[in-house]
């Protein structure tokens, strides 16, 4: 592996010589709160950030997309449609885990999602260790480190006035050598590295038991817990819009005048629509039965089916829910009730 | 890269009203390209999505039966949106379709076994799938005696009345067509609720395979009857339904527990079942 070190000056005109050759997406500071937004000039991103609002997974999987147009009742043009070149500048760990995890659901043996896929392989995922999680980070207990490189094609470490870069991919080599600012990385450079990365691990402090989970919930699904639980739950499905793994979408037909798209829209295990049948009948028709679905999906289901959590401990859920549900508590009452 | 939620074309070549009430039509369609046709090979127990543009789609099972060549059909109850627009078209307009999903009656396991096949209301799709293939030329020496027990809440509400009175003529499968009240219809002869009728034929659980299919309610109380009869959960196979969008796997909204009904399902046995949680 080759590292590269910059100033933190050059950052912003390494990101300008990207805009023009790339869409370039970065976090841009809004009123109250931070989002992956395209930037036209380097300036615009906000490199003091923890992590944005939302998930940034609808690079890969929008919240509303396009799937086929048609016209008086035939199909005129099917996507996926064109978004073009896209760099993801300054993702975090946690959410390249959740790429990697919504990966198993929409790129497997049985069926690929084309919409995904070519998204995801025209995507450059420019990464960026966390130096101050937020006290709401709990990713060291789903097993990802807040410094760690994997599934970035270049990734980036703040040591202070520099910029450490990690050049993992050739994706990520392409992109280096459009700008001539980079310094090969001294020892003295990795060192400070390797430092920011274990300081920002010390600081997570919240540790959640995630092995055995699976195995106590699998005799859980009768559990008079889940009766009590959701109890306070308006059903907003914020926790679930935000939650860089969730996957579930709706497929509606929009038309006016006989032309129209097909679009696939964000859903969510939250509401009860969900899973009503045009009959009346709703096999989870409380939220007792909805907030089961979404722990036992996250924790249990998933790990049958795809080997792997559905959680990466970003603690959007926690921060954002009206009602103040909190994911590690969920955790630890299960764990030890 | 293939794109599997592009529906294939299909024109529709014939609609049949089935009942009474008119809320059941079956739809014969064809694929406008012969391509499309290769790449749609199904075995009985599968659904596909029904496509309107500009209503959207249903998961719908399939009614034929892959030795029906040329064609393919489906029958379908008016519910909501897309159901209705299906039964607002004529014949001769193009819809789509893609598929097929799911997985099939367990045929490795009813090969050389005796069958019975339990049937109630207009979810006797893919059963007569299964039945029309298994009837089917070479097809009918590899299963041993098939036993047919299908029923309606009135001689008006059966689908398919032409070819069971046919079924009733052959030899090779025994008929049992019941309705809930004759009303002095003159057919079909007998009277009865499906479970009633199962207990009174009896048919023998040994070496013998059930599907069963039908409402709720039906299965509810067949399925002591089977018991009754010696038939052991893993010889009594059941379809189910569960809202659905895409059908393969992705959209998250079909699963029961760690399945999902549209990739893993729809056939299930009452052994699977059984160890599934109760939330269907
Ligand atoms: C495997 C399978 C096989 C089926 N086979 C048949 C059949 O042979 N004949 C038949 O008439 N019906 C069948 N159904 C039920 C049929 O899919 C629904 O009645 C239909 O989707 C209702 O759609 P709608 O647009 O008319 O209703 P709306 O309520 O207006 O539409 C809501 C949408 O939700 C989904 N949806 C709603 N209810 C159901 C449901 N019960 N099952 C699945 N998706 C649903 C559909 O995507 C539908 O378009 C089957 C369902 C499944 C899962
Ligand atoms: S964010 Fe909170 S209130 Fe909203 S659905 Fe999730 S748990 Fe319920
Ligand atoms: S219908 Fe989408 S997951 Fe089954």
């Amino acid at each position: 592996m080759e590292e590269k070190v910059i100033s933190r000056e050059k950052v912003v005109t390494f990101i300008d010589t990207l805009i023009g050759k790339y869409y370039v997406f970065a976090p841009v500071k809004k009123k109250d709160f931070i989002s992956f937004d395209e930037v036209k000039s380097g300036n615009e991103v906000y490199l003091g950030y923890r992590n944005s609002k939302d998930s940034p997974k609808r690079f890969l999987f929008p919240q509303s997309e396009v799937m086929l147009r048609y016209e008086k009742g035939r199909l005129i043009e099917e996507g996926p449609f064109d978004y073009g070149k896209r760099v993801i500048f300054g993702i975090r760990p946690c959410d390249i885990k959740g790429f990697s995890l919504l990966n198993k659901v929409f790129d497997n043996h049985d069926f690929r999602d084309p919409y995904f896929i070519t998204k995801r392989d025209s995507i450059i995922l420019i990464g960026m260790g966390c130096r101050e999680p937020q006290t709401t980070c709990f990713c060291t207990s789903l097993g990802i480190d807040p410094g760690s490189s994997d599934g970035a094609d270049l990734f980036i470490t703040d040591i202070g006035n520099k910029y450490v870069f990690q050049i993992l991919t050739s994706k990520g080599e392409g992109i280096i050598s459009e700008y001539d600012g980079f310094n090969d990385a001294e020892k003295a450079d990795l060192d400070m590295k390797e430092k920011v990365s274990e300081d920002a691990k010390e600081r997570i402090r919240t540790k959640v038991e995630i092995s055995g989970l699976k195995e106590k919930l699998d005799g859980m699904f009768e559990d008079p817990f889940w009766s009590d639980l959701h109890e306070k739950c308006i059903g907003c499905a914020i926790c679930t819009y935000l939650c860089p793994t969730c996957h579930c979408f709706d497929i509606e037909d929009e038309t006016v005048n006989d032309k129209g798209v097909r679009r696939r829209n964000w859903d969510s295990c939250m509401f009860p629509l969900f899973t009503l049948h045009t009959s009346g009948h709703n096999p989870r028709e409380s939220g007792k039965e909805r907030m089961r679905q979404r722990i036992m999906h996250k924790f249990n289901y998933f790990v049958s089916y795809w080997g792997d959590t559905a959680c990466v401990g970003c603690g959007r859920c926690i921060i954002n829910c009206p009602v103040n549900m909190d994911l590690r508590k969920v955790i630890n009452n299960i764990n030890h009730g | 890269m293939q794109n599997p939620y592009k529906p294939y074309p299909v024109r529709i070549r014939r609609i049949i009203i089935e009942n009474d009430t008119r809320d059941l039509k079956t739809f014969e369609l064809v694929f406008l390209n012969k391509e499309d046709e290769e790449c749609f090979r199904y075995t009985p127990g599968q659904f596909a999505e029904l496509s309107v543009y500009g209503a959207g789609e249903s998961p719908i099972g399939i009614a034929s039966s892959p030795t029906e060549k040329g064609f393919i059909k489906f029958t379908v109850k008016k519910m909501g949106v897309v159901t209705t627009a299906l039964h607002n078209m004529e014949e001769g307009q193009v819809i789509g379709i893609r598929g097929p999903y799911g997985n099939w009656y367990p045929f490795h396991l009813m090969e050389g076994k005796d069958i019975v096949v339990i049937g109630g209301g207009f979810a006797f799709t893919t059963l007569r799938s299964a039945i029309v293939y298994m009837l089917h030329g070479e097809n009918r020496k590899r299963f041993g005696k098939i036993t047919c027990i299908y029923g309606a809440r009135n001689a008006g509400e059966l689908i398919y009345k032409p070819e069971l009175k046919e079924w009733e003529e052959r030899s090779d499968i025994d008929m049992y067509v019941t309705v809930d009240k004759l009303n002095g219809d003159p057919w079909p002869a007998r009277e009865g609720f499906v479970p009633a009728v199962t207990k009174e034929i009896a048919p023998s659980s040994e070496n013998s395979i059930c599907l069963v299919c039908g409402p709720q309610i039906m299965i509810k109380f067949t399925i002591p009857v089977l018991t009754e009869l010696g038939f052991p959960p893993d010889r009594i196979i059941n379809s189910l339904e569960m809202r659905m969008k895409c059908g393969i796997g992705k959209c998250g909204r079909c699963n029961i527990g760690n399945r999902y009904v549209c990739k893993d399902g729809p056939i299930f046995s009452l052994a699977q079942l059984n160890e599934m949680p109760d939330e269907y």
